[in-house]
């Protein structure tokens, strides 16, 4: 699977678009181990194409105000909160 | 030992009476809980208390069951062995010293050691299946749509389903009774043409149990028998002569669709955990990391933090599958397969009433036999996988035992199917 594009850069590039922090050994090992999968995965070329016939149903209901979560219920699990709002990091 | 077969043990009392009054069920961690922690065996939700019930456990308890406890699982139902739960590994009481497979092995394990008369388990490539065949158990995986998900914490949406362990099928088809139906806060359970026509309410699952199989024929799919291992192949036809001595016929079929299946539901299963789990941001509920950094940076270390070796190899892969340039070669592709698969169970099972195969291809690997090479590890699911992807019903029933260890025996059915796949399984267990 020499051939595979995965190399330590694009592992750390995926990571960043994943918003997962890697150790530098984390980075290695999984490059590996995707060059392995992904060569793996790539026998799906030999898959042909076929009609896929989906029988899905919309299902409905009218918009209606329901019994639904305490604004404490919801922020029971938060780490923080403030003043019945989640705080979360600064975005910038 | 201890088999760390629950994470949180907690009694939940049911209603007084109903169905399951006196019985005790084990429910697996992703499977939410009011008031009782729901970790899903990662670290990242090791304190997270639901502030409601899944529809399957406000099932549970107005018939009557006792809950006992929340079973460990494989982080997020990632895994084959339980081994990957941040709760540590489950041993398997059926063969000491082997995994009780994954990912709903601690249910399948509660079970076994008869710590639970029942338990539910969740199942997107088998993972009921799989750790009912290693443990000696049953396990129903049901059709997509006849089981809420409301409450389970979404791995893969479109390959999932809730489904119920029991020592016997009769025991898990009478839990399945309590849990199938519609469900208005979950759009993905079935609906006929008329609003409330689910399937579930034309069934009786453990009326089916009766063990008849006098005229019933099975097609056996030379696909997922080919590779298994010799004992797993020897048990597995012993069992298909029983069944003919009481009746039955078996036919061979070639399903050459199954031979891409495992690259299929890998590529569907790690694009839409990608999706699902960027919900786990520590902001609104679970593990948040201390950080100075922005939000970009508080995230990356939280989930950093927050998620096992697994969960992050499988976020990662999903976001390169789903990743500009890759869709159409990688998630398009998968798709495809996906309906060839479900093409050919349905022109299989047009000439037979159930498909019958091993559930898995070996029998209980020895723990930490998997765990260096995920490739391997996913290779194991071979024969369960293709029935999420074609949404069908499945069961395991144990079959016998090669070298002391348990073989399990899956029947597939149509879909809605359940009653005949029980019925074929109750003839075994």
């Amino acid at each position: 699977m020499s051939d595979s594009p995965v190399d330590p850069e694009e592992v750390r590039h995926v990571a960043d678009l994943a918003r997962v922090d890697l150790a530098d050994e984390d980075v290695d090992r999984f490059a590996e181990q995707f060059a392995d999968i992904l060569g793996y995965f790539e026998t799906l070329d030999e898959v042909p194409e076929v009609d896929r016939d989906a029988d899905l149903v919309n299902v409905m209901r009218e918009d209606e105000v329901r019994e639904s979560l305490s604004q404490s219920e919801a922020l029971a699990n938060a780490a923080e909160t403030d003043d019945g709002y989640f705080e979360g990091p600064n975005v910038s | 030992m201890s088999l760390n077969a629950f994470v949180t043990e907690e009694r939940i009392e049911g209603a007084e009476d109903g169905p399951l009054a006196g019985r005790t069920v084990a429910v697996k961690d992703n499977i939410s809980t009011e008031g009782v922690r729901t970790t899903c065996g990662s670290e990242m939700l090791a304190d997270y208390v639901p502030p409601y019930d899944a529809t399957v456990v406000e099932r549970l308890k107005d018939a009557g069951a006792t809950i006992v406890g929340k079973a460990n699982m494989d982080e997020f139902g990632m895994g084959s062995t339980t081994e990957t739960s941040a709760f540590g590994p489950v041993e398997n009481p059926a063969a000491e010293g082997h995994v009780p497979g994954g990912s709903s092995g601690g249910s399948a394990a509660a079970v076994a050691a008869g710590e639970a008369d029942l338990a539910l388990g969740s199942d997107t490539g088998g993972s009921v299946r799989n750790p009912a065949a290693f443990c000696g158990v049953v396990g129903i995986k049901p059709t997509y749509g006849l089981v809420s998900r409301y409450g389970l914490v979404a791995y893969a949406n479109s390959l999932e389903q809730i489904g119920p362990f029991g020592e016997t099928v009769a025991d898990a088809a009478e839990l399945l009774d309590v849990i199938a139906g519609p469900d208005p806060n979950d759009a993905t359970t079935q609906y006929g043409d008329e609003a409330g026509d689910h399937p579930a309410n034309a069934a009786d699952y453990a009326d089916a149990a009766d063990g008849d199989v006098d005229g019933m024929e099975i097609a056996v799919p030379t696909n997922l028998v080919e590779g298994a291992d010799e004992g797993v192949v020897e048990t597995f036809y012993a069992a298909l002569d029983d069944l003919e001595a009481r009746g039955a016929s078996y036919h061979e079929v070639e399903l050459p669709s199954v031979e891409h299946a495992v690259e299929a539901y890998y590529v569907i299963a790690m694009s839409e955990a990608s999706s699902n789990l960027a919900r786990f941001d520590g902001v609104r509920y679970g593990h948040r990391a201390e950080s100075d950094g922005n939000w970009n940076e508080a995230f990356a270390k939280t989930r950093e933090e927050g998620f096992g070796e697994e969960v992050t190899r499988r976020i990662l892969l999903g976001t390169y599958a789903l990743s500009a340039g890759y869709h159409d070669k990688y998630y398009k592709k998968a798709q495809d397969a996906r309906a060839w698969v479900k093409q050919d169970f349905d022109e299989a099972l047009a000439g037979a009433d159930v498909l019958a195969s091993p559930t898995m291809p070996t029998p209980p690997f020895e723990r930490g036999e998997s765990l260096d090479d995920p490739l391997q590890m996913y290779l194991a699911d071979a024969n369960t996988v293709p029935v999420n992807l074609a949404d069908l019903p499945a069961i395991s029933v144990p079959a016998g035992e090669t070298d002391g260890l348990p073989v399990g025996l899956q029947f597939i059915g149509p879909a809605f199917g359940e009653e005949t796949i029980i019925r074929a399984g109750s003839a075994l267990a």
